[in-house]
């Protein structure tokens, strides 16, 4: 089985153990972009056939929420806080210097597909500003200087 | 009951009514754009979106949208205030920052609800500059136009498209100043499950959903002395024209048509409607052949093309029902490129077939490559809505209402009363039961009027007795009804032994291709009416009856529903994704 046909029967199974299909897209979305990464065009499509919502419908919702991916992440997802408290402790900076070592841009994908670099509107810990968010483990008070051991962590 | 004063006249409503339609009530107007009340088709859209409809309320801080506020008992409601005036100015002015202003050379232009409010409410001069939207403009199809650039995103389209004819072509995608409403993925909208049924064009306020216009490809085709040019028009074309030159809803202008494209320069005016006796020769031929040997049952209708490209994309599995008879302006193009091009002595390569229809659907069914005789000979080569033939009349100066009857030629002219209905809903399916009734009780002087199958409801059932048998016809018309009866007959909910169905609301009457309606149903049923007078005054009632048609079957077909008649008329569907 296809790395694709088995994320597909992954998340037909959860799709089979809701109760209901109305109001679940959003949920369902979570879960698909949880098991693929991100939600290309056939995964949309295959949601929207078992959903039995328009295929337009799943694309309004993923392209509203900027939580949802569109493009191919990389393996190792970082995430810059932009947030207010982290902007004004140096955020930018931050990203900057994560722009600089892996040579892309904030929303972009490296090449290789090994990182990606986003940025993030406050994940509700300000007071460790600025805040780095790598695969779901939060780094606070970050400088510039850590950038190089948070990349060495995660290759 | 609720009461309350609008403008200070009492009001009484039923608990559920918005401040507009108390206000309906009151004889009041309040201007809307993005809302629209379509409650004979079940449509509202209420969305909210465009504020040009705010009113005061006494006791409240901020305005409130008259269209999605409901009444409350005691409530005070004062429409004309300065205040409220200047807020729906300054919306249309917000709306008109982010518009276009090539409204002279807009295809919308004089039709358009933006333009008319922003007139209406004196709009001189538009103080906001902001940031304008930039999308690419859509013209991948051969029926609709999208120029996101000019929606206001009042969800009128995705309402039609989603909840009456439950395609879902439409959503609203991305977010904020960047939201514009598009098809999944942004794919040109010809890779869609769109059926180009057109009724989110009939709807849209302004001129970001049009049409393809065919208009100069036509009048080069008549100018060409090498081509000759042969015109045919849709049943439902007769009793809409007349709208285009200020006449009231349901005047029938058959012959003035006649008359104007006989001006415009056609070589031969002719009509569908003798397909349309051609089309109940053969459907009839197909409905008794397998109510005789045992099916498939029910047989579909397969005349109108926005509905076979729905149940091509919607219900693959239903593909062997639908009747496999062309849609009759292909039946006439396979003719008039046979059978009269070798009567007249004219090479079919260099007749030119142009149908005018009240449907944007048929500008892409006659695209597709199976209604062709080879590559050079398509059925028909180009197809006009109702709306641009009005167009070609005016560009070329004449005065419609001053025209004499004229009468379409032969021999594919002559038409009875059962072709003419075909422009309704219902209309094929009586057609046909008059000519299978007659067949098959071999009696032409037996009932003619199948009253049971008339009206405008969306879903109608019928049974008709039919020689004896009790037959149960199923009508749809909207394609959100048809996918309820479609439903049924694939989970073996109901037997049906024919069903019609039209993919626009009220059948071809209310098609996309049509006068715009401007929201009025009203206009849709007066055409309808019309129709039905029209038969009842032709002469012949019965499609087998038409005599050109029996000497058609005699000097070239050979019999209904035989071999000649199977390559020429005859098509077939292909499944298409979703």
């Amino acid at each position: 089985m296809s790395e694709f046909s088995s994320q597909l029967s992954e998340l037909d199974a959860f799709i089979d153990g809701l109760d209901t299909l109305e109001g679940k897209l959003i949920v369902v979305l979570h879960k698909a972009q949880d098991v693929c990464g991100w939600l290309p065009a056939e995964v949309q499509n295959h949601i929207a056939h078992r959903l039995k919502v328009p295929a337009s419908k799943v694309y309004g919702v993923v392209t509203f929420y900027s939580f949802f991916n569109t493009k191919p992440k990389g393996r190792c997802k970082i995430s810059v806080c932009l947030g207010t408290a982290c902007f004004v402790r140096g955020a930018q900076g931050i990203a900057e210097e994560f722009e600089k070592r892996l040579n892309i841009k904030v929303g972009e994908t490296s090449g290789d597909k090994a990182y990606s670099l986003d940025s993030i509107r406050c994940v509700g810990a300000c007071g460790l500003a600025p805040v780095v968010s790598v695969n779901g483990k939060v780094y606070g008070r970050v400088a510039p200087a850590d950038v190089d051991g948070i990349l060495n962590e995660h290759k | 009951m609720i009461n309350l004063t609008i403008n200070n006249i009492n009001v009484e409503v039923e608990p559920g009514a918005t401040i507009l339609d108390a206000a309906k009530k009151a004889g009041v107007n309040i201007p809307t754009l993005c809302h629209l009340d379509l409650h004979d088709i079940n449509m509202v859209n209420k969305a909210g979106t465009c504020r040009v409809c705010m009113v005061e309320v006494a006791g409240r801080r901020a305005l409130a949208p008259a269209c999605s506020t409901g009444c409350a008992e005691g409530m005070s409601v004062v429409t004309n205030t300065p205040r409220a005036i200047s807020a729906r100015r300054t919306m249309v002015e917000l709306l008109l920052s982010n518009h276009p202003s090539d409204c002279l050379v807009c295809a919308k232009n004089k039709h358009c609800d933006l333009q008319t409010l922003a007139a209406d409410l004196g709009v001189r001069e538009i103080r906001y500059r902001g940031a304008r939207s930039k999308h690419a403009k859509d013209t991948s199809s051969y029926s609709l136009v999208r120029d996101p650039n000019k929606c206001i995103l009042c969800r009128r389209c995705e309402t039609m498209c989603n909840e009456v004819q439950t395609v879902g072509v439409y959503s609203a995608v991305h977010r904020g100043f960047n939201t514009v409403m598009t098809t999944a993925f942004d794919n040109p909208i010809l890779d869609t499950a769109c059926t180009f049924c057109g009724q989110c064009a009939s709807v849209c306020p302004t001129g970001a959903l049009t049409f393809v216009n065919d208009v100069p490809k036509v009048w080069k085709e008549l100018t060409d002395p090498d081509k000759f040019v042969i015109v045919q028009t849709a049943p439902a074309v007769r009793v809409a024209l007349g709208e285009e030159f200020g006449m009231d809803a349901g005047s029938r202008v058959t012959g003035k048509m006649v008359s104007a494209l006989r001006r415009l320069g056609f070589s031969k005016v002719m009509d569908t409607d003798f397909a349309a006796d051609l089309t109940i020769m053969e459907e009839a031929s197909e409905l008794v052949h397998r109510l005789q040997h045992g099916g498939p049952l029910p047989i579909l209708t397969s005349c109108c093309p926005a509905w076979v490209k729905f149940i091509e994309h919607q219900f693959p599995e239903l593909l062997d029902i639908p009747s496999s008879c062309k849609s009759p302006h292909e039946m006439f193009g396979a003719v008039a490129k046979t059978y009269l091009a070798e009567k007249l002595g004219v090479d079919p390569r260099k007749i030119v077939v142009v149908s005018i229809m009240p449907c944007l659907a048929k500008k892409y069914e006659a695209q597709r490559e199976e209604l062709a005789e080879n590559s050079e000979i398509k059925n028909v080569d180009y197809v006009l809505s109702t709306r641009e033939l009005a167009a070609m009349i005016r560009e070329a100066g004449i005065s419609f209402a001053d025209l004499p009857d004229g009468d379409f030629d032969a021999p594919l002219g002559q038409s009875t009363g059962a072709s003419v209905i075909f422009g309704t809903t219902g209309g094929v399916i009586e057609a046909a039961v008059r000519t299978a009734n007659a067949w098959l009780t071999k009696n032409d002087s037996g009932k003619v009027d199948f009253e049971e199958l008339r009206g405008m409801d969306g879903v109608r059932v019928a049974t008709v007795n039919v020689a004896g048998t009790e037959l149960t016809i199923a009508i749809a018309n909207g394609l959100g009804n048809a996918r309820k009866l479609l439903e049924d007959v694939r989970d073996k909910k109901a037997v049906y032994h024919a069903i019609e169905i039209m993919a626009c609301p009220g059948g071809c009457v209310g098609g996309g291709g049509q006068p715009y309606h401007n929201n009025d149903y009203e206009l849709i049923r007066k055409r309808a009416a019309a129709l039905y007078s029209e038969d009842k005054d032709k002469p012949l009632r019965m499609s087998h009856q038409n005599p050109d048609i029996q000497t058609l079957y005699a000097e070239f077909l050979g019999e209904p529903y035989g071999e000649k008649a199977h390559h020429l008329l005859h098509t077939d569907f292909k499944k298409r994704d979703l």
